[in-house]
């Protein structure tokens, strides 16, 4: 019989992977584990530091704050011309996303139930924008903006982040959409739904994780920019992204104050990420898992 | 090759207060052609599983030829096991993906294609061996999966799991005739999970029928279909299934809530429980005499035609002999010979 | 299944159109005007041809030294930045969990430094490397390490690589372990009984699975390397010298700094067409790839 022939061969490999087939097991937690902590340091530094009082932070090396002070967010959370910075920064965000979404989700079903004159062209044009770099962009829309009497608005700015934004949406809800099958619209129309219901009743509600993940992604990639925010802003619409650069560059380094406006400025994207984690991974890959 | 044995075995998953599978002993001789058959969710799925290592079973053991299996992992239990749905490794080409089990247990490069070209000739694959696997079509892709099993000369045991899922009708056929003759060849044991009676009982020496995590019967498809040890046997082997009235039986007799009597082939004890007399179609006729029932449709099944009648109000499939009209006042003729009484949904055994 | 033809679906992207058309139609014809003409900086322009481009093109002169040296920085910076955070990516996301509590935890603090605005990504690695301050930068001095990001340029880079590695190798994670997600059960059991061990299960199963998600990883990972800007011109400012002056750094200095508008909508076209090329290249031979795998 074959079997007890095989068995004495397998059994002394059995007994060797006992001891190398713990490490193996553990290998895993190890390297992810040892990821975790590289993304955590620097921003645990930076925490760190913000809690810390100026003199604390010039007078050498300490790994967690001996005196710690509030005063570094107290003066953010007092002083206009900074909290004002969250407030621009969160408007221009808000509308961009409003924008975004709303000019995404008609031409995402198009390109996802269509084919159409130029169809194929006209996305990769679109795509074309996602790959431009902003620095291209930064002087034209300086230009741009001031002579139509938008220049240091929210809208200029939320305007400005859609030529990267709207092509990533409909990327993503572009392949949500694929998801979907076309049954359901042909479901709906026997059932005599009108197109305008049929989509905001039916279908939106289909696609809504991919809406979330959307959603997200205007937001972060809006959130994080800081080339285009700072050059069509400089005083009533200026992001906080702008006012930390520019405050650096003035008033010498204060560690302690930057500290606290940079961690602030996570806490917003953090609390995003939480809402969307069940579709995070979807999302990245863009509904194209 | 292998004798595969269960000694108190059962599953149960977390959380969940039933039985996956209930306890139960077991024994499927070495080189033997087993199916499991029954519902969806029956539990024939996780044993199969149990068997192939994938799963641990929470209490019991199992043995391959004595030896006791039950902590081994997948890979070193030499089971082969073919899924629902055809996994092939896409970039691989035909020949390489027959090759991949031999190759990932060290086989030479030349013993191993000596195996392949001999199995891929089996299945019919020979034309394709150098084609990318992931070009092909569903069945194609399941004869692959099918010959990663077979390619393995030494395996305890192939296991399939509902292997004909994806395959259209017509082919279904031509695999499971292959398959047939293959276990011909390949003296392995074999364990062919479906809920399909037909490729069950036509694949099988030994049909395993379970119903809610228990293994109501095991036999033989003659025995499944002459003598069913549980009702659900009845019911689910045969098409249509047993019959089953209610009724009383004492000693050689029968009674019908309606008060007809039907002399019994065996004489029975006194028995407890819901009690219940079962008959095949294929043993009671449509007939101008006998108990009288109410038509209530005729099925013609081409081979032959099924009447649909009442009999006191409980429904009953009868044969219509070839040839005959329906009759004016139809009645119930029955064949002795396939009378079995059940009590509590158990075959009860009657004195002769 | 045929997606069926229908013209007025137009009217569904006619918003998109025309918004994408008005934010960046016209600035970039505004560029390409720039890159035709010159100015004495009194808003008189003039024709000048094809001048800005066969300077820019010609590394003799002195905007043409000054851009291929950038133009090789570049691509050097999203070469190192692929090599690294393409095999980290992968290796990370074969560890993640695959359920319980450990996913959404892993999930959230992997996705954290993707939606930390850039010039704070930049702030926190200037603090992080500094040599009096940050625990970096203190740390290896104190191994005997003289690192010092400011002045020597081997140390700004590998801080700036470091960075973008930090910042972006979730991105890859992330889409790596959508890609993992999507494989069904079967196949890893199927491997199993095959007696398939970890490298050929990757080998054969893992990595065909995440080709789709890899296309999409490399591409945004070359597109946003190569248009980096912000974090590193917080970091080193393209410094020191000119060691890690990136395209996006030089072209802003020249449009914003100089406001030498002609040579710098010249460099934007060609910096542009770079980008576009590589990633339609990259596509074209990758989707193929698959639309032949697909008949």
């Amino acid at each position: 019989m074959s079997t007890t022939v095989a068995a004495p061969a397998a059994l002394p490999a059995a007994q060797a992977p006992a001891r190398t087939g713990a490490l193996r097991a553990m290998a895993p937690r190890l390297v992810l584990g040892l990821y975790v902590l590289f993304l955590l340091v620097p921003i645990y530094w930076l925490v760190n530091m913000s809690f810390k009082t100026n003199l604390e932070i010039a007078s050498g090396m300490t790994l967690w704050p001996q005196q710690p002070t509030m005063e570094n967010y107290r003066r953010i959370f007092t002083d206009r011309s900074w909290y004002s910075g969250y407030i621009n920064s969160l408007k221009f965000v808000g509308l961009n996303m409003a924008i975004s979404l709303s000019v995404a989700l008609p031409a995402a079903y198009a390109f996802s139930r269509y084919r159409f004159l130029g169809d194929k062209h006209l996305f990769f044009w679109l795509l074309s924008n996602r790959m431009a770099p902003p620095a291209v962009f930064a002087l034209p829309f300086f230009q741009l903006y001031s002579a139509v009497g938008l220049f240091d608005t929210p809208w200029a700015v939320a305007l400005a982040h859609c030529v990267f934004n709207i092509p990533l949406a409909v990327w993503i809800l572009e392949g949500f959409m694929s998801g979907v099958p076309r049954e359901i619209d042909e479901m709906a129309a026997i059932d005599g739904w009108s197109f305008p219901a049929f989509f905001v009743r039916v279908f939106m509600p289909l696609v809504a994780g991919g809406i979330g993940v959307a959603a997200f992604f205007c937001f972060m990639f809006s959130w994080v920019e800081l080339l285009l925010a700072r050059t069509l802003t400089t005083v009533d619409a200026k992001p906080i992204v702008a006012t930390m650069t520019r405050t650096v560059s003035a008033a010498g380094m204060d560690w302690g104050l930057l500290a606290a406006a940079g961690v602030l400025t996570i806490i917003p994207g953090a609390i995003v990420i939480w809402f969307v984690r069940n579709h995070i991974a979807r999302g990245f890959a863009l509904g194209r898992v | 090759m292998a004798r595969i044995g269960f000694e108190r075995l059962a599953q149960r998953y977390p959380g969940s207060p039933h039985y996956a599978l209930r306890p139960m002993d077991m024994v499927w001789e070495d080189a033997g052609a087993y199916a499991l058959l029954g519902p969806s969710g029956c539990g024939k799925t996780t044993l199969l599983n149990i068997v192939s290592g994938l799963l641990r079973p929470t209490e019991g053991r199992v043995h391959f030829d004595g030896q006791d299996v039950t902590a081994l992992p997948t890979e070193r239990r030499n089971v082969a096991q073919v899924f629902q749905f055809p996994v092939v490794y896409d970039t691989m080409t035909v020949r390489e993906n027959l090759a991949f089990p031999l190759r990932n247990r060290g086989s030479s490069a030349r013993e191993a294609n000596t195996r392949v070209e001999h199995v891929a000739g089996l299945l019919g694959l020979g034309a394709m061996l150098d084609r990318r696997a992931r070009n092909l079509g569903a069945d194609e892709k399941q004869k692959i999966s099918l010959g990663r099993g077979l390619v393995r000369g030494d395996v305890a045991a192939i296991l399939f799991d509902e292997p004909l899922t994806v395959i259209d009708p017509h082919l279904k056929w031509e695999l499971r005739s292959r398959l047939k003759e293959l276990h011909r060849q390949v003296p392995v044991t074999m364990i062919y999970v479906t809920h399909d009676q037909t490729e069950a009982l036509t694949f099988a020496d030994r049909v395993v029928v379970m119903s809610e995590g228990e293994v109501v019967q095991v036999g033989t498809p003659e025995a499944l279909f002459d003598r069913p040890a549980h009702s659900f046997v009845g019911h689910f082997i045969g098409s249509p299934g047993m019959n089953f009235l209610a009724c009383a039986v004492h000693g050689r007799e029968a009674m019908l809530p309606g008060g007809q009597r039907i002399a019994l082939p065996r004489a029975y004890a006194p028995l407890p429980g819901r009690v219940e007399l079962g008959i095949r179609p294929e043993f009671a006729t449509l007939a101008r005499e006998g108990l009288p029932v109410a038509l209530t449709r005729v099925e013609d099944l081409g081979r032959r035609r099924i009447a649909r009648v009442e009999l006191d109000g409980q429904p009953f499939a009868a044969t219509l002999p070839e040839g005959m009209a329906v009759p004016a006042e139809p009645c119930l003729a029955l064949d002795a010979a396939g009378m079995l009484v059940y009590a509590d949904g158990r075959l009860a055994e009657g004195e002769a | 299944m045929a997606k069926p033809h229908n013209d007025r679906a137009w009217f569904l992207v006619l918003p998109v159109v025309a918004l994408v058309a008005f934010s960046a139609l016209i600035p970039v014809m505004t560029v390409v005007n720039y890159s035709v003409q010159d100015t004495f900086g009194n808003n008189q322009f003039f024709w000048n041809g094809t001048a800005w481009f066969q300077e820019l093109l010609d590394p003799s002169t002195d905007l043409g030294g000054r851009f291929f040296d950038a133009l090789w920085r570049t691509l050097l910076f999203s070469g190192l930045c692929l090599l690294i955070e393409i095999p980290l990516g992968i290796a990370v996301a074969l560890t993640l969990p695959r359920q319980g509590w450990g996913v959404a935890v892993s999930l959230v603090v992997l996705a954290l430094p993707l939606l930390i605005p850039w010039n704070v990504v930049g702030t926190i690695w200037q603090v992080f490397g500094r040599g009096d301050i940050g625990l970096l930068g203190a740390g290896l001095q104190a191994l005997g390490i003289n690192y010092n990001y400011a002045q020597n340029a081997f140390d700004a880079w590998a801080t700036v690589v470091a960075m973008d590695v930090w910042h972006w190798t979730s991105l890859v994670v992330l889409l790596c372990y959508a890609g993992l997600r999507a494989i069904p059960d079967a196949y890893y059991q199927a491997a199993k009984i095959d007696g398939a061990g970890a490298w050929a299960i990757f080998r054969a199963i893992q990595l065909p699975k995440m080709q789709r998600v890899l296309t999409i990883a490399v591409l945004l990972r070359f597109m946003d390397s190569f248009m980096i800007y912000t974090e590193p011109f917080v970091v080193t400012g393209g410094g020191p010298g000119n060691a890690t002056t990136f395209l996006s750094i030089d072209l802003v200095k020249i449009a914003l700094g100089q406001f030498d508008l002609g040579k710098a909508a010249a460099m934007s076209i060609v910096y542009n067409l770079i980008i576009l090329t590589v990633c339609w290249i990259f596509f074209a031979t990758t989707t193929r790839g698959q639309s032949e795998a697909a008949q």
